[in-house]
């Protein structure tokens, strides 16, 4: 009875510090993990990639995106590089995203971390583009526009603007990008002329603010006013029984 | 049997060693002629041919545009793949750990998984491990050199942790949402690598050929990766491939024990009973086949699943399992 007791005993122990064992490689597995997850937020992901959490509980790190992409866009992540292990990204200043109408990296994944429902490749999010002002060449008074003009969606994602120059009468002519259409495909980083580029794809979160609900710009037609404002005519007449505004006009009162 | 393969076992008297059934026991020798190494050595160099080829029609596709008819050979990897355009296939234990995480794929990758599923599940049990996957060049070159070495353990681990680190991949695949092996699988990064660029995989690799030839006797393979253990349960039951055993033949010489991977499959015992290798942790690596001075041990195609002795497959008492001849 004894010796069934100390086998017992001992089998117990025995699965407590296997576990014991296996939870400890655990815990530096999970730390691992929630490094590589978080810690890479500038990767440019391909085209139906957008949510984060989505594409890297999907993707099987295959490689058929890669295979499928006919400009060579895609890489997959090696070990110890900035991405995590094994997903696809690529770098718009080496090569961009060509845009192709078939989206032929979605067609080819079989876990739908490349989201099936892009249906337009304009729709995609890849990133934003970015101008640092400083080292624009347009912005600099120079005649440039290469990003406007390479751009896919031009006018629609990228458009030039007048900006005035100091006390000059000339006008500089700039780029614009406008979030609401620029798909991130990073044609304009690849096609800037500056030694490094003064346009550049950032994933959006990292730049775009959020202006909040509780700002309503009255002046936007589509935006709702749903306080009751009333028009001066349905206000209380001054010296009314309530004459909040004009008090101070009223001598009565003193 | 070829008479200048064979030379009586003796034993630590100077004796010949008789087997239990009465024959003379024989060990093998160094085949020396080229016929006979290739006859020993027929189903590694098969494997290495399996396991490279599969590698190279990966490579050949993704950077020599190997195609049928216009439609890419084989896309992807060993994690999820595409025959010609059509059959997809799919590392089962990536998706289930895909699943853990509650994201719900796409069917491709599920009919693909489900395909890998069935052919090791009821076909090939784990031979996955010895045939396909590419850390098995590595940890083959790490367990030949300890033979050579006569390198022993430095520690001791029992085979059974792989179980608890598949656990250990599925929970935190649910916690972390993301597919927790994958995440980490030095598997992954070594095919991954060799068919679409090199980075620091390699030293992943190099961790586990170190940690094989040093540490432990099969120590990633046999104790600590999930996937095997993965595979090692799919077919346990339901597997046809197996190893055949003629209990009328063996004299116990274990040599095939000596050569043997996963040597607690060869449980004389069980062996006995069974007349087979049980499938489950047995990678159908054909070397016992091919090192069996008898030949008691064949490939064999089993028609009925056997359930009832691959219970205790992974209980295995000490005292049965073949003496391990001393190099």
């Amino acid at each position: 009875m004894a010796r069934q007791d100390n086998s017992r005993r001992e089998f117990l122990l025995k699965t407590v510090q296997g576990s014991a064992l296996t939870a400890t490689a655990a815990l530096g597995w999970f730390y691992l993990i929630q490094q590589q997850a978080q810690a890479s937020p500038h990767a440019v992901r391909p085209p139906g990639a957008e949510s984060r959490e989505e594409f890297y509980a999907r993707c099987i790190k295959c490689g058929q995106c890669v295979q499928a992409c006919p400009f060579d866009t895609l890489e997959l992540a090696e070990a110890g590089s900035y991405v995590p292990l094994g997903t696809p990204y690529f770098v718009p200043r080496q090569t961009p995203c060509y845009l192709c109408p078939d989206i032929p990296c979605q067609q080819a994944c079989p876990t739908g971390a490349i989201s099936k429902q892009l249906e337009k490749i304009e729709d995609s999010r890849m990133g934003l583009a970015v101008i640092d002002i400083e080292n624009c060449l347009s912005w600099q008074g120079l005649r440039c526009e290469v990003c406007y003009r390479e751009c896919p969606l031009k006018d629609s994602a990228i458009s030039v603007e007048h900006q005035p120059r100091r006390m000059s009468k000339h006008a500089m002519l700039v780029p614009l990008v406008h979030s609401d259409a620029c798909t991130g495909c990073g044609i304009c980083e690849k096609a800037c002329p500056t030694q490094q580029a003064a346009i550049r794809i950032v994933p959006p979160e990292l730049v775009q603010g959020k202006i909040g609900d509780h700002y309503r710009l009255g002046w936007k037609s589509e935006t709702p006013i749903t306080q009751d404002f009333k028009s001066s005519s349905e206000m209380p007449a001054i010296g009314g029984e309530n004459p909040a505004l004009d008090y101070l006009n009223q001598d009565s009162s003193l | 049997m070829n008479d200048a393969d064979l030379r009586a076992k003796l034993g630590r008297d100077g004796k010949p060693m008789v087997g239990v059934n009465g024959r003379p026991m024989h060990r093998l020798l160094e085949p020396a002629a080229v016929g006979d190494k290739i006859r020993v050595w027929r189903f590694v160099i098969l494997r290495r041919l399996t396991q490279l080829g599969i590698l190279l029609l990966f490579f050949g596709s993704a950077h020599w545009g190997w195609s049928i008819a216009g439609a890419p050979l084989l896309t992807g990897n060993l994690s999820a793949s595409e025959l010609l355009g059509f059959l997809p296939m799919a590392d089962p234990f990536a998706v289930v750990q895909i699943l853990l995480t509650r994201a719900i794929p796409e069917s491709e990758v599920l009919i693909g998984a489900a395909i890998i599923l069935l052919f090791y599940g009821l076909i090939a049990g784990r031979s996955f491990c010895a045939w396909v996957c590419p850390v098995n060049l590595v940890t083959d070159l790490a367990g030949w050199l300890r033979r050579r070495l006569s390198i022993r353990d430095l520690l001791y681990l029992p085979r059974s942790t792989r179980y608890m680190v598949l656990v250990a991949a599925l929970l935190l695949s649910a916690i972390t949402a993301v597919a927790a092996f994958e995440w980490i699988s030095p598997i992954g990064m070594l095919h991954r690598e060799l068919i679409y660029g090199i980075g620091l995989g390699w030293i992943a690799v190099l961790g586990i050929f170190i940690f094989d030839l040093f540490v432990i006797r099969h120590g990633w393979c046999g104790h600590l990766c999930p996937l095997g253990a993965f595979y090692a349960l799919l077919g346990k039951r339901s597997a046809r491939l197996v190893v055949g055993f003629d209990a009328a033949s063996c004299t116990h010489c274990a040599e095939c024990a000596t050569v043997c991977p996963e040597p607690q499959v060869l449980n004389l015992k069980k062996l006995e009973q069974a007349g087979l290798v049980s499938p489950g942790e047995c990678s159908a690596c054909g070397r016992c086949v091919g090192s069996c001075p008898e030949g008691s041990l064949q490939f064999h195609w089993r028609l009925g699943g056997n359930a009832g002795h691959a219970d205790q497959n992974s209980r295995v008492s000490p005292e049965i399992i073949p003496q391990r001849r001393s190099q």
